[in-house]
């Protein structure tokens, strides 16, 4: 593999797009697994799928519908679950098979698949121009930078509702916030990853940097380096081997997963409970 | 000394149960150091989530520094909480600089989001202008104190070892940190040495003491009554109503008082296992601090106030 496939202009738009997609998702997400809602991205994506049906059907620009679709649902969802005290797993599962309940029924009352449909279902990284490149970089450090500003307060809210509320936080507020923030992100990666591979960004880079991290911001810093390796990594040898850049990214973070917890099994990682081993203390306190 | 908090006629209850307390006044001034008793289900969690807006629907006033609560939530901004048994994921990954970073981030200065303590343009610009990762512009003196807090409270080597590496009195001094990083004037803990070892929970009374010995005023909930006895400069005895309120070694000197005081509460505490439903028990159905206001047909029986007792304010 030579130095100037950096040189072409999709290629260069791709990594660009990628690194912006994936620090935001690794930052958002690591709020959600934390949160325990790592199924939450997957849900909105599948609810942005109704939005891309709608927009397509309507000749509005899906990705604008998938937006507006993926936020108001994201909301809804959580006003729902606030409100009738709805466990989040079962949020994910309304959010879910609405979501492609609506895109199925769009879809076949209007003609049928098409193409422009499959490349959101499974992504389109190298088709990106540079009007998509603009607008996923600057949604992606608008989602940073209010992250960022309000970092205590999120940050308090996931570490315990209990206590952040006590403290006079708004936790509904923040829900609202993580979730809003979540769908414009999941909306914005659809295109580099596709619906059905978008919760891989959120949630393994972040489960792998769990395994290492020791606060929250290194875990949030890990996380996005393995992200954007993940990233780069699987679009190079997508183009290489000539195979599906989304499918390839996906795996290239499993495989940085794999090879976390195998270096773990070996002993070669710090446990997250201190140097010693588990069964080493019990032996000692034997 | 000025007061600190004033309670009046408090009664507060939850959902289909009697009332968790009933017309319960009390004053605490700058400085107190206020043991409060009584046996479970007594009362006591439901009075600091009254105190600290958890629980809205409440008859009576409460009121910090002269103004009623529902009035200026503002409040909260002067007060550190620190619960039972924190709730919280063990393997979060937080160190203990952080989540003592968590409380700074409440003190003077705000936050925009907070309950009625936020909404200024100027104190939205200003969270806004932070630096990235919280980080706040000359945070030099934020950190310092964090740091002077993690060596008072005897965890400064550890304020880098993630927060579920902590053993239970670790952990409760750490949140006490938490709770201090935001400046408060008032801590208010809510049965803090619970499942905690007698070593730690001796270093845990120390530093209360010295806190208080520095100026803070405390608000102390506990079964333990011994450490009330020695630690604290006044005593609230708590069984749903106010039973008696004042100094702690008139409380415990007087054994006709402590027995009558053992017995309606040995009364109060049957009568809930035979009569209520478990709600009674001052628990909300697993339901969290969202209690309604009770109905004045479902008020428990009280014990009776002692003869010539003070079941009110001191």
């Amino acid at each position: 593999m030579s130095l100037e496939i950096f040189e072409y202009g999709f290629m260069q738009r791709a990594l660009a797009s990628g690194l912006a997609v994936a620090a935001a998702c690794s930052v958002i997400g690591l709020f959600l697994v934390l949160r325990r809602h790592s199924l939450f991205g997957d849900a909105m994506a599948h609810a942005s799928f109704g939005g891309v049906a709608a927009g397509l059907a309507a000749g509005i620009y899906p990705i604008w519908a998938a937006y507006a679709v993926s936020v108001a649902s994201a909301l809804a969802i959580t006003r729902i679950r606030q409100r009738f005290d709805l466990s989040g797993e079962a949020a994910v599962a309304v959010l879910l098979s609405s979501g492609i309940a609506v895109g199925l029924v769009v879809i076949s009352a209007t003609g049928g698949f098409s193409v422009d449909i499959f490349s959101f279902l499974f992504g389109s990284i190298l088709l990106v121009g540079t009007t998509e490149l603009v607008t996923m970089v600057a949604l992606a450090s608008a989602v940073l930078a209010i992250l960022a500003a309000l970092y205590r307060q999120v940050l308090h809210a996931t570490f315990s509702e209990g206590q952040a509320r006590a403290a006079g936080i708004r936790v509904e507020a923040v829900d609202y916030l993580i979730v809003s923030l979540a769908g414009v992100v999941v909306v914005t990666a659809i295109q580099l990853v596709g619906i059905l591979l978008i919760s891989a960004l959120f949630v393994i880079p972040n489960v792998t940097a769990i395994m290492y991290g020791r606060g929250f911001k290194q875990t949030a810093a890990l996380s996005v380096a393995f992200s954007a390796t993940a990233v780069v990594v699987g679009i190079l040898v997508s183009y290489v081997l000539d195979i599906a850049p989304s499918g390839t990214i996906v795996l290239v973070a499993i495989a940085i997963m794999g090879c976390t917890l195998g270096a773990r099994s070996a002993g070669l990682l710090r446990g997250r409970r201190g140097s010693i081993p588990v069964r080493a203390r019990r032996g000692r306190s034997a | 000394m000025s007061t600190v908090v004033d309670v009046s006629g408090l009664s507060a209850g939850y959902d289909g149960a009697p009332l968790a307390i009933d017309d319960v006044s009390l004053a605490i001034e700058e400085g107190d150091f206020l043991g409060i008793i009584g046996p479970n289900g007594a009362g006591k969690s439901t009075l600091f989530a009254c105190m600290l807006g958890l629980l809205h629907g409440y008859d009576g006033t409460i009121r910090f520094f002269g103004r009623d609560i529902r009035d200026s939530p503002s409040y909260r901004r002067s007060v550190g909480y620190v619960e039972q048994r924190p709730a919280f994921d063990r393997n979060f990954p937080a160190t203990v600089r952080e989540v003592v970073r968590m409380g700074a981030a409440q003190g003077p200065g705000g936050w925009p989001w907070r309950r009625g303590g936020g909404g200024s343009l100027r104190r939205s610009c200003s969270c806004l202008c932070r630096r990235p990762w919280g980080r706040e512009a000359g945070g030099a003196d934020g950190e310092d104190r964090v740091d002077r807090i993690l060596q008072d409270m005897w965890i400064h080597e550890l304020a880098d070892r993630r927060i579920g590496e902590l053993s239970g009195g670790q952990l409760q001094r750490a949140f006490i940190a938490k709770a201090l990083a935001a400046e408060p004037r008032v801590l208010v803990l809510d049965e803090p040495v619970t499942g905690v070892d007698a070593a730690s929970t001796d270093l845990f009374y120390g530093i209360l003491r010295n806190l208080n010995g520095s100026g803070m005023t405390i608000v102390w909930s506990s079964h333990d009554m011994d450490a009330v006895g020695s630690l604290a400069t006044r005593l609230a005895c708590l069984n749903r109503r106010l039973f008696f309120h004042g100094d702690p070694r008139r409380f415990f000197s007087d054994k006709e008082l402590v027995r009558q005081y053992s017995e309606a509460s040995m009364q109060e505490h049957m009568h809930d296992h035979c009569c209520c439903s478990p709600a009674a028990d001052g628990q909300p159905g697993g339901r969290g601090p969202q209690g309604v206001r009770g109905g004045a047909g479902q008020k428990a029986p009280a014990p009776a106030p002692p003869p010539g007792g003070n079941g009110g304010r001191a």
